[in-house]
């Protein structure tokens, strides 16, 4: 079963390059747009899938964290568009079109807003913290709105893409190779995360949290921790998905991101390592499929999820590489 | 900053409150007796505005809408529990979490595709607009205090319902002990159809209310749905009490959050400055509120410890 | 002065009316096995929770290896050497043996926040898991889920788990129960053998196995020990023969 995964895994992103590369060579550029959107949301959802898969921590507010990457990228790029410093005091701190540092400021922020989430969510535990994740992401929104310096409601342009050393960002193609490689590492780094001690003590306090604490283990240190590596690669992929737009607005910060986030995480499969990037992948062709043929292809989409939560329970990579997730 | 006014910001916190009460006293109560988290509990409250906005449309009375709001809103939720939710029940909260989801995006696309894009209106019966003036001569809109009055009815008649009818010990009976009372020959099912259409039509009727101040239109119950779950955390989860005690300190937080911290940066800060930082923190200030509980009270006000 | 490992001392702790814990004092010595036993209801289960730390008495304290442990939780009272097996099967059952036993070491090593080496490629944590897997005889079903085991094998993963804490004292919650008569004499002898490693606090509802394996054995009847001794003393004990035969007491 896992070898069947494994080889699914690679068919899958072979398939994420392969098609923006037929669309370079056949002059596509929206389809390469596409596939760059399935990177970048597809990583926004694998971050997640760390609290929610492995922790099983039912985040509802991820979109908190994406709307940091997100203005992280927006603030410090409009200050350098308009050659107006962040602050001049206590130290002089200078916008950036820099895709590099961005992101790093990005992860920063978004995994220090991780921390003080987490810390206060993860003292309550099901629907509590459900609802207390999807209410500090509407703080946010709330905030991003009401905060003018930044655009507020209508939310910034920004007009040239951020430059990344040595490549040309305005060229689709290139943009998205440099998603796609942020992808393939993180997915990386989460295949070492499942295996390694962290990993597995997160995944048995999921399924026995007492056991874990009898082991002398502390299941609150392990899911912060899982809460806010999550966090970070959200914001990143926040980061990334303002560039793609060129554009940050409080919609970022919506719930209905969040949601959106663990729809593509239960589609793909809850807790596979490339679960959120086949979600993320079956959402943008049925978004683009469907709605091309009604205004209204969100009911479509609505009863599709209804269909997988109360049939087709594991998600489509259960359903073609079989039930049970991989061990040992 | 005149005694006036804060008497006026502070009718309008009740107002909201009192509204926020409609919505989280179902979505506690179905939770409580359920234990299930509906996210759908917001297009209820939409259902209920647009059938009001609709009926009184079409007929234009106003109690007449009110009366669609209620009974739209009831079967809907009928419909919905008996085709979806109760799939639900013995799920984790994940998948209730999802289906719901799920069902939002049914009922905001579906509600759009009936009614279009463009925001509907109520209007308030001539009967019921106006300003009245109150002792001490502040002038205040009747048709706020009517909501006032009506949320404090329905809040009264819940407890009496939930203290002293026979419905009323089967649901709290089913909050404790689920087995015990479909022991006991209590259909459960239908007690929990009950249960999840008495949410709805509480939920129905808030938006047909607010829907005669605000426009109608899809969405319209999803901040809402967000601050009813702030509410009930920091009420306490299944507790009555607490999603009314929760919802007035929510709807007089930020209500006086709103009028009171840009005056108050003001003091000490250039006026337009003060307006905006105000503003931002003003906009934060219940959930800052609802942290601060969950540091002091981890399960809430009012909830089992 | 005998060695004493674990102690409670007049530990009390109520629940609305009911008193499930009554002034109780009870010690556990180097090298034996202490067996508690009390009709079902008695608050067996409360005392274990309150000497491992899972919950807090009301009143009375808890010394562990000398220390006052009373205010220590459950996670701070594993590090310092109390290794707890559960009534409940309490083993993690979508990971294999290995995992679980591993995930025991883990803990007991104190340093799970390592996010990139693989845990099962690590030596000397595998070595000493399969050890302890070893030692309760499951070295054959190492890569099988905790919850494809028969009942017996779950029990003696649950001991092994217990082992790779190399506790300074056991807390096992009836490691019979449910077993056949073959699984139990087997768990019997595995018992023994380790109260020399370590001494086990035992509560168990298989009497022949009590018997034959307790230095000690309290009876906890309502909250309350009312005897204490060795098997003979406690056969023979008017108050344990009247609390479980419903006897007369006999001048």
């Amino acid at each position: 079963m896992m070898r069947r995964e494994q080889i699914l895994n690679g068919a899958v992103l072979l398939g994420l390059i392969a098609v923006p590369l037929w669309a370079w060579s056949s002059g596509e550029p929206f389809i390469i747009t596409l596939a760059t959107k399935v990177a970048v949301l597809g990583l926004a959802g694998v971050g997640l899938n760390i609290a929610l898969g492995t922790g099983g921590l039912v985040s509802l507010g991820h979109a908190a964290f994406f709307g940091i990457g997100g203005y992280a990228m927006g603030i410090l790029a409009s200050h350098a568009q308009q050659y107006v410093p962040l602050f001049e005091w206590p130290l002089l701190v200078e916008g950036t079109k820099s895709m590099p540092v961005i992101w790093l400021v990005a992860i920063v922020f978004s995994g220090l807003a991780a921390l003080l989430i987490g810390a206060l969510s993860l003292r309550t535990s099901g629907v509590y913290f459900i609802m207390i994740t999807l209410a500090f992401a509407q703080m946010l929104y709330y905030f991003a709105i009401s905060w003018p310096a930044y655009g507020g409601e209508d939310g910034m342009a920004i007009y040239v893409r951020n430059s990344f050393p040595g490549l040309n960002t305005l060229d689709p193609i290139q943009f998205f190779a440099i998603t796609f490689v942020i992808l393939c590492m993180t997915l990386w780094f989460n295949a070492r995360l499942v295996r390694s001690p962290f990993g597995t003590a997160l995944a048995a306090a999921r399924q026995n949290a007492e056991r874990v604490e009898a082991v002398g283990i502390d299941p609150y240190k392990l899911r912060l921790a899982a809460f806010v590596i999550s966090g970070m690669i959200t914001g990143l992929a926040g980061a990334l998905f303002a560039d793609l737009n060129r554009f940050v607005s409080p919609t970022m910060f919506g719930w209905h991101l969040s949601g959106e986030l663990i729809v593509f995480v239960i589609l793909g499969g809850t807790g596979r390592l490339l679960g959120p990037v086949v979600g993320a992948a079956i959402f943008i062709t049925l978004e683009h499929v469907l709605g091309g043929i009604s205004e209204y292809w969100q009911i479509f989409l609505g009863v599709l999820l209804l269909g997988v939560v109360l049939v087709a329970r594991g998600g489509v990579i259960a359903v073609i590489a079989g039930k049970g997730v991989a061990h040992d | 900053m005149t005694i006036i006014l804060l008497i006026e910001q502070v009718l309008n916190g009740l107002q909201f409150g009192v509204m926020l009460f409609l919505m989280a006293a179902g979505l506690t109560l179905v939770f409580g007796v359920m234990g299930l988290i509906n996210l759908a509990h917001g297009s209820l409250y939409m259902v209920g505005a647009f059938a009001a906005a609709a009926v009184a449309g079409a007929t234009g009375s106003f109690l007449l809408a009110m009366a669609a709001a209620l009974g739209a809103a009831a079967i809907a939720g009928v419909i919905v529990e008996m085709l979806v939710i109760r799939r639900l029940y013995d799920r984790d909260h994940l998948d209730q979490v999802l289906a719901t989801f799920a069902l939002i995006l049914i009922f905001s696309e579906g509600t759009r595709w009936i009614f279009g894009s463009f925001p509907l209106y109520l209007n308030i019966p001539p009967y019921l607009s106006g300003p009245i003036t109150l002792p001490g001569d502040i002038q205040y809109p009747l048709y706020r205090l009517v909501i006032i009055g009506v949320g404090l009815l329905v809040a009264a008649g819940l407890f009496l319902l939930i203290s002293r009818t026979r419905l009323g010990i089967r649901i709290r009976a089913g909050e404790s002990d689920r087995e015990m009372i479909a022991a006991l020959g209590v259909n459960i099912s239908v007690l929990y159809t009950i249960v999840f259409a008495l949410g709805a039509a509480l939920a129905g009727l808030a938006g047909a209310l607010v829907g005669a101040i605000q426009s109608v239109q899809v969405g319209m119950g999803e901040p809402v749905l967000i601050l009813a779950f702030v509410v009930i955390v920091i009420g306490g989860i299944g507790s009555i009490t607490g999603a009314l005690v929760g919802s007035l300190l929510v709807g007089l937080t930020d209500t006086l959050g709103r009028t009171l911290l840009p005056v108050l940066f003001g003091t000490f800060m250039e006026a337009s400055a003060a307006t905006t930082v105000g503003a931002a923190i003003a906009s934060m200030l219940i959930y800052i509120l609802m942290a601060v509980v969950l540091i002091f009270r981890p399960t809430g006000l009012y909830g089992a410890r | 002065m005998t060695d004493v490992v674990l102690s409670c001392t007049k530990i009390s702790k109520a629940f609305g009316a009911l008193q499930a814990s009554k002034d109780v004092s009870l010690d556990l010595q180097a090298g034996e096995i202490h067996a508690l036993i009390g009709p079902n209801g008695a608050g067996k289960s409360t005392l274990i929770r309150q000497i491992s730390g899972a919950m807090k008495p009301d009143r009375g304290t808890v010394h562990f290896l000398g220390h006052d442990v009373t205010r220590l939780s459950a996670i701070e009272r594993a590090r310092l050497g109390l290794g707890r097996s559960f009534q409940i099967s309490s083993v993690i059952p979508d990971f294999t043996v290995l995992q679980n036993v591993a995930l025991a070491v883990l803990g007991d090593e104190g340093n799970s926040f390592h996010f990139f080496r693989d845990l099962l490629k690590g030596r000397p944590t595998v070595e000493r898991a399969e050890t302890c897997i070893a030692r309760v005889g499951l070295e054959d079903r190492r890569a099988v889920r905790a919850a494809d085991l028969a009942h017996g094998e779950r029990r003696r993963l649950e001991i092994a788990t217990a082992l790779a804490l190399e506790p300074r004292a056991f807390l096992l919650d009836e490691p019979m129960a449910g077993m056949g008569a073959e699984g139990a004499s087997e768990m019997t002898r595995l018992l023994d053998t380790l109260r020399h490693e370590a001494p086990i606090l035992l509560i168990e509802h298989d009497m022949d196995a009590v018997f034959a394996l307790a230095n000690r054995i309290s009876v906890l009847v309502y909250g309350e020990i009312i005897a204490t001794g060795t098997s003979d003393e406690i056969r023979s004990n008017a108050e344990v023969r009247r609390a479980y035969l419903g006897e007369e007491e006999t001048a």
